[in-house]
């Protein structure tokens, strides 16, 4: 097992570093499309500590996001003409997104389910609304228009935007974002991987599986789902600042509830609590859908002669179908924590 | 092995759902050290009383103190850190994860490994996990099911799965351990290694709550027993007076002349 697991990673590490060039071969497109899949991975890890461990149905996760952006797009940018650095600006992030998750997970405590999931969704319609509409009376997050022009990560002297020669490979901003997200995302797995096998995450566990019974061996739920929304929140909020430097450009229509939902089915389709799956389906989720838009178009004209259906209706049909096949074949997901009830340790 | 010092109090405690009275005005004290049964006909209130003990309702009335502290009452998790423990009398246990883990999670409350401990693994942590991990194991040798310490919970036979349940409250370190109907369901063999069981867990000095209804059972194990009947607590004795008290033969076998009584 523990060899097996090294050998993974010794086959895995360079393929993971290598990555962004074979991808580069395609265009920097495709580097952009994995760069996507990557900060998709790493907010699927994050919403996988609150739905996956803890068991809260979070379906407002995306607004931790959009916090995280905006608090990077309103600091580092020509809108309110600051420009604070790197290290300042991601802990504000984490740090509002964190007291935001506290602060929805504070009335919501007694809610589970479908009831917590209706109540969260509505917090992350509000976030998305207010962001819309603090243009006026005094113009805080520019509107629907959004803010444009956002600083790049920079770190001391080296910026992230552009090109940069380095031992003779030059690389492209998308592939050296691709790097800081890949260092992100070992982070949010090394944090879910400990907390996991911690006294932290069997209180979480227990809550999902059994909320009295936790209660009943002394477990104090309140802090626990506190705790729970307060670290997933966290993880979202950095998540967001990544993306606005890395587009760029922020607007309260990358936050909708259609976003929500993927991160959340990612986490269902991989299979919850379970590192491994989440990866799995958020990387499926993101890559596949540009994989389709890709081949539908020649596919379709090698067929027919002619566009028959529209790539994008196509690949929301196709995702629908996805998830119905799963839930029908695997409805622990594709690649769940414990398959069946053989039992033995989880890995 | 039984003092007469009391470890708890119960002091007046009522509680109502709507227009029933669940339990009325219950006065009794457990002493350390002892087997003390609470029996009493369906719907007589005696899960009702366990949960107001072990706050997970609010009783309107009275106060419970225990190890010469006032219980509060509205925070569950409380009562396991001040040494009461229980188990349900519809098994709950945590089904998805594996019975090594369950009695895991039992020591929730007597360690202290936070976030950052988790994160970073100090030593201090890696060693708390490390205890948590041999103590669990001990439990579930003590309640002989070691042998399934990998199998998930769901996946363990009724009978082991009632172990397993006492296994996770002992792991709480209680001085108080309030059994709900422990013996449900079981067979003759099962119930009697059951009993060692509960007496072995009173050898070791942990004073016993049993809500049971195999009078059998009750009166072969318990120092002293409470009956209660449509919430009122109409006896508290030792086993031999109780069953020769009419009031608890009337409430179990009904009379004639008082058929009629509750219409």
């Amino acid at each position: 097992m523990k060899l097996n697991t090294r050998l993974l990673w010794i086959t895995l590490a360079p393929l993971l570093l290598a990555l962004p060039f074979i991808a580069g071969l395609g265009g920097q497109a495709w580097v952009r499309i994995l760069d996507l899949a990557i900060l998709y991975v790493f907010l699927a890890l994050g919403l996988n500590i609150v739905v996956g461990l803890a068991g809260l149905l979070d379906m407002g996760y995306i607004a931790f996001y959009a916090v995280g952006a905006y608090t990077w797009a309103l600091l580092a940018s020509p809108h309110f003409g600051l420009h604070l650095p790197f290290w300042v600006i991601l802990p504000l992030g984490a740090g509002f997104a964190c007291f935001l998750g506290v602060l929805l997970g504070a009335p919501t405590l007694r809610l589970r389910g479908d009831y917590l999931a209706i109540v969260t969704l509505g917090f992350g319609e509000i976030i998305r609304i207010f962001m819309n509409n603090l243009n006026a009376p005094i113009n805080i997050t520019n509107g629907p228009q959004g803010i444009n022009l956002i600083d790049p990560v920079r770190i001391a002297d080296f910026s992230f935007s552009g090109r940069t020669e380095f031992i003779g490979i030059i690389f492209t901003s998308p592939q050296k974002y691709y790097y800081l997200l890949l260092l992100l995302v070992a982070l949010v797995i090394f944090v879910n991987i400990r907390l996991q096998h911690s006294r932290i995450g069997r209180a979480w566990q227990a809550i999902r599986e059994d909320e009295i019974a936790a209660k009943a061996i002394g477990i104090n739920t309140r802090n626990m789902k506190l705790l729970a929304f307060a670290m997933g929140a966290s993880f979202g909020g950095i998540a967001g600042g990544v993306f606005a430097a890395m587009q760029g450009f922020v607007s309260p229509e990358s936050f909708s509830l259609t976003e929500s939902v993927m991160v959340l089915a990612m986490v269902v389709l991989g299979g919850m609590g379970h590192i491994p799956g989440v990866i799995l389906g958020a990387v499926l989720l993101t890559i596949l859908p540009e994989f389709l838009r890709f081949a539908l178009v020649p596919v379709q004209t090698l067929l027919f002669g002619k566009v028959l259906v529209d790539p994008e209706s196509l690949r929301m049909l196709l995702f629908g179908l996805a998830l119905v096949l799963v839930m029908r074949w695997r409805p622990a997901g594709l690649w769940p924590a414990r398959t069946g009830g053989k039992g033995g340790k989880a890995s | 092995m039984t003092t007469t010092k009391p470890l708890l109090t119960a002091d007046h405690i009522s509680k109502h759902f709507g227009g029933v009275r669940a339990l009325h005005d219950i006065s009794l004290h457990i002493n350390e050290g002892e087997i003390y049964g609470l029996i009493g006909p369906n719907g007589a209130g005696k899960t009702t009383f366990f949960n107001c003990l072990t706050g997970l309702y609010i009783p309107e009335n009275g106060i419970f103190t225990f190890d010469g502290k006032t219980l509060k009452a509205d925070a569950p998790h409380l009562a396991a850190q001040h040494g009461i423990a229980r188990t349900f009398q519809n098994i709950r246990l945590f089904g998805g994860m594996t019975a090594r883990e369950n009695v895991m999670i039992g020591q929730h409350v007597r360690s202290q490994q936070g976030v950052f401990g988790a994160i970073f693994r100090s030593p201090a942590a890696r060693e708390e996990e490390a205890h948590i991990v041999r103590r669990a194991e001990e439990l579930l040798h003590y309640v002989d099911i070691a042998d399934q310490a990998d199998e998930l919970a769901c996946n363990l036979s009724y009978g082991d799965q009632r172990r397993l349940e006492i296994a996770r409250a002992l792991a709480t370190q209680p001085k108080l351990l309030c059994l709900d109907e422990p013996a449900a369901g079981m067979n003759a063999s099962e119930t009697a290694g059951l009993r060692t069981l509960i007496e072995g867990i009173r050898q070791d000095g942990t004073t016993i709550l049993l809500i049971e209804h195999d009078v059998k059972l009750v009166m072969g194990l318990c120092d002293r027993v409470a009956v209660l009947d449509y919430g009122e607590l109409i006896c508290q004795d030792t086993p031999a007076i109780v069953q020769r008290d009419p009031r608890v033969i009337e409430a179990y076998l009904g009379s004639e002349e008082l058929e009629h009584r509750h219409d």
